[in-house]
C-alpha cells in the first residue's frame, strides 16, 4: 500500500522538508571536527586550571585562535545541525515544532557569535 | 488535504536491547550532550574576557568536583560521538553493514571510548599533578 501522497512523492522529500544539504552538511562538519576536537582535548589538557595570563598566552598565538574559530563553527554547526533531528522526531504537534526549531537555529547563531567575539577579544583586545 | 493513516512505529519498550539500538541511542545522547558542552566552552570563553577574577571563577566551577565529573562525562561522549561518527562515515560509504561487521565496529568503538577516555584523564591527572 502507498502511504505517501502523490504530491509528497512528487517532491521526493521526507518528513523533514528537504533533501540532502543537511545530510551532506552534517558529514562535512562531522569529517572537521575530527582533527578540531582532538586537537582541543590536548590542548584544553594544557590549559586545567590556567590563569587568565596563560589562556590568553595560549589563545594569542593566532593559530591557536583560529583554530578555536573552526572548531566554533564547525561544532555550532554540526550541533544545531544534529539537535534539529532530534527536534523533529520527538516533537510531532506543527507549532511547538517550528518554535522549537527557530529557537535552536537562531541559538546557534547567537552562541558561536558570542564565542568568536570571545576570542577575537581575547587575541586582539587589552 | 485529506488526512491518511500513516504508519506509526511500535512502542521502543516492546524491543530487546541490541547493540545496534544501545549505540544509536548513545549515539545521539553523547551528540545532545555535547551541545551542552559548548555551553560550558562559551562560559569559558566569555568569562575570560570579563577579566582574570571572572576567569579565575569559571575555572574553580569547572575544576570543581562537579565540574570534573562533568568534563570526564563529556570526554567519554567526545570519543564515543567520533568514533561512532566514523563508523557512520564508514556505512555512508557503503562498507560494514552486514550483521559481524556492525557487531563488531560497535565493540570496537566503546572500547576505544573506554580506553581513551580513560588514559587522558589519567595523562591530565598526571600532567597537573592531582
Amino acid at each position: 500500500m502507498e502511504m505517501r501522497s502523490p504530491l509528497s512523492r512528487v517532491r521526493g522529500l521526507g518528513a523533514a522538508h528537504e533533501g540532502v544539504a543537511h545530510w551532506w552538511a552534517q558529514r562535512l562538519t562531522g569529517i572537521a571536527l575530527v582533527p578540531l576536537t582532538l586537537w582541543f582535548i590536548w590542548a584544553m589538557s594544557g590549559l586545567l586550571g590556567a590563569d587568565l595570563a596563560a589562556m590568553k598566552a595560549w589563545v594569542g598565538t593566532g593559530q591557536n585562535a583560529a583554530l578555536l574559530i573552526l572548531l566554533i563553527v564547525a561544532g555550532m554547526h554540526h550541533a544545531q545541525l544534529g539537535l534539529q533531528v532530534v527536534i523533529e522526531d520527538y516533537v510531532h504537534a506543527e507549532g511547538p515544532k517550528t518554535v522549537s526549531l527557530v529557537l535552536l537555529k537562531l541559538g546557534a547563531v547567537l552562541l558561536a557569535v558570542i564565542n568568536i567575539f570571545a576570542v577575537l577579544k581575547l587575541t586582539f583586545g587589552s | 488535504m485529506a488526512r491518511r493513516e500513516r504508519p506509526l512505529s511500535p512502542h521502543l519498550q516492546v524491543y530487546r536491547p541490541q547493540i545496534t539500538s544501545v549505540l544509536s541511542i548513545t549515539h545521539r545522547l553523547t551528540g545532545v550532550a555535547l551541545a551542552g558542552g559548548m555551553l560550558i566552552l562559551t562560559y569559558w570563553l566569555t568569562s575570560a574576557t570579563y577579566g582574570a577574577d571572572a576567569f579565575a571563577a569559571a575555572q574553580a566551577v569547572i575544576g570543581s568536583w562537579v565540574g570534573q565529573v562533568v568534563l570526564w562525562g563529556l570526554l567519554f561522549s567526545l570519543y564515543y560521538h567520533l568514533a561512532n561518527g566514523i563508523r557512520h562515515l564508514m556505512w555512508d560509504a557503503g562498507s560494514g553493514f552486514d550483521l559481524p561487521s556492525v557487531r563488531r565496529t560497535g565493540i570496537l568503538v566503546v572500547l576505544f571510548a573506554v580506553a581513551m577516555t580513560a588514559s587522558t584523564i589519567g595523562c591530565a591527572y598526571f600532567v597537573i599533578g592531582g
